[in-house]
């Protein structure tokens, strides 16, 4: 069995070895990728459309908002799968952990954490408001703030965290993300555009329509901020514990 | 060994010039071999992180423009930047005005295009990863092990004692009973 | 130059840690050797340009998905046969 896996994955990189001998050459501003009219059209005119500086958060929540939308509700689906999946079954037997160490909450360790969450939280809201101008945006952020949660579940223990951020809630959270996320692409509508086509919100809000979609990109990512940090806390609470949401790491 | 590093023979071509797209096809194998011929169930999820990041790496590759720089708009092209050059104090806002900025040209950027498809493939696939990894516990659950070879053996023994595997509705009985079952002999 | 050096170093790096990562028989040592993988290829990614998707692979390749794992791996057995 190795030995056929191991035949047939050597084929698989010969034949795209050798379709690498044909691509274009490193860096070439002149390959097809370069010089595709769509990201040329980004690249050129991202700034009088949106007002935005940075072009990786323009083309994420602006030109290409609805794949960002149904990707972040694909994460929120992941973490209702994960947590469906953990609650099926029959309850486990007690396992003999035996590399688990039963421990008190260390000193040290918790103080350093006090210290270090709030720093992290404002970074994680830093960075997520802060997306238009200097790397950053939803995703990011939003992994930043669900990573403060899970330090706060590493540094106490699991019930610390869960008690102030319950799974129902955590559930709740990510699905307000996602119908902010929406309901901005709705008002759209109700603007008389299209779906999450932000320039017509200029009529609900005191600005141009360059600048509503500038404003309304910060919404979205909002939106997106709130499902992830939810679902990354929500992943990392039900695998840890197996779905029993008892004991943890 | 000389022909080696002339200007367009295979060595150059695959090794100096397109190092990045080699390594991209090397990566994608050991992640598909892996995933194939690894043992651990946790191991070929590591080869399938391995495997996507691979796809990843060949994405941003060809993204990269050579003179370009990254895709945030510097000063003078920023809608909100101050691009009037030095030395126009006090003119600023006439000077705004009657100076409309230049778009940039697409070759001073790198392409923005693959890296949103990346970024938002990364969060995916962390979400991917715990699904199977919530998939593995439940495995290990129901048969105690992770080990691939330990797993077929143990649902030969279910089919074994079943009759037929076609049945799927005494199957899924089975299963239930199980590891009692096992653990008695 | 000198970042074209720190390219092929990453890229060759890279290969010796994915194969180190799978080589070894502590599913917990193999992660966190996973969660270097992560931090080079965002390396990488900063060196190449992508600054977003290197601030992503830092958060969530090198930092969830590690500590995802290694929670699943403490409910499973440490040890793997390969």
């Amino acid at each position: 069995m190795k030995k056929v896996a191991f035949v047939m994955v050597l084929l698989v990189g010969l034949l795209l070895a050798l379709a690498v001998r044909d691509f274009p050459a490193w860096a070439d501003r002149n390959s097809p990728a370069s010089q595709s009219p769509v990201s040329s059209y980004y690249v050129s005119n991202t700034g009088a459309d949106t007002q935005v500086p940075n072009l990786v958060t323009a083309v994420l929540a602006d030109y290409r908002g609805f794949d960002t939308m149904l990707e972040t509700v694909v994460v929120f689906i992941a973490g209702l799968a994960v947590w469906a999946v953990l609650q099926g079954g029959r309850t486990v037997r007690s396992r003999n952990r035996g590399d688990q160490v039963q421990f008190e909450p260390d000193l040290i360790v918790t103080n350093t954490v006090r210290l270090i969450v709030p720093v992290i939280q404002i970074f994680a809201l830093y960075v997520l408001a802060h997306g238009h101008v200097s790397p950053g945006g939803g995703f990011q952020g939003g992994v930043a703030m669900g990573a403060s949660f899970i330090l706060v579940a590493l540094g106490w223990s699991l019930r610390e965290a869960l008690y102030r951020f319950p799974l129902e809630r955590c559930f709740a959270v990510a699905g307000i993300g996602i119908l902010i996320y929406a309901g901005i692409g709705l008002l759209c509508i109700f603007c008389g555009g299209e779906f999450l086509d932000y320039a017509h919100l200029s009529s609900v809000l005191p600005v141009s329509p360059q600048m509503a979609r500038y404003h309304a990109m910060l919404g979205v990512e909002i939106g997106v901020g709130f499902t992830v940090s939810a679902i990354m806390f929500a992943l990392y609470a039900c695998l840890s514990t197996g779905g029993r949401m008892k004991g943890g790491l | 060994m000389i022909g080696m590093f002339e200007e367009g023979s295979i060595f150059t071509q695959l090794f100096v010039e397109r190092l990045n797209y080699f390594i991209y096809v090397v990566l994608l194998m050991i992640g598909l071999w892996a995933m194939i011929a690894k043992n651990n169930l946790i191991k070929k999820l590591i080869g399938m992180s391995v495997f996507q990041t691979a796809i990843i790496l060949f994405y941003v590759s060809i993204a990269v423009k050579e003179g370009a720089t990254i895709p945030i708009y510097l000063p003078e092209h920023d809608p909100h930047g101050s691009h009037q050059p030095v030395g126009a104090e006090g003119s600023l806002e006439i000077a705004d005005q009657s100076l409309p900025m230049q778009p940039p040209a697409p070759s001073a950027y790198t392409n923005p295009l693959p890296h949103v498809l990346m970024l938002t493939a990364i969060v995916v696939g962390v979400a991917t990863l715990g699904l199977a990894l919530s998939l593995c516990l439940r495995i290990y659950r129901a048969y105690g092990t992770i080990e691939e070879d330990e797993l077929l053996a143990k649902l030969e023994e279910v089919d074994a004692r079943t009759g037929s595997s076609m049945r799927s509705g005494r199957r899924r009985r089975a299963f239930a009973k199980k590891p009692k079952e096992g653990r008695a002999r | 130059m000198g970042l074209e050096s720190l390219n092929t170093l990453i890229l060759l790096l890279l290969v010796v840690v994915a194969l180190v990562s799978l080589r070894l028989r502590d599913l917990v040592v193999s992660c966190v050797v996973f969660a270097i993988y992560s931090f080079l290829m965002c390396l990488l990614w900063a060196e190449m340009g992508a600054v977003d998707v290197a601030f992503t692979e830092a958060t969530v390749g090198a930092g969830v998905s590690t500590v995802v794992l290694i929670a699943t791996v403490f409910n499973l057995r440490r040890k793997a046969k390969d």
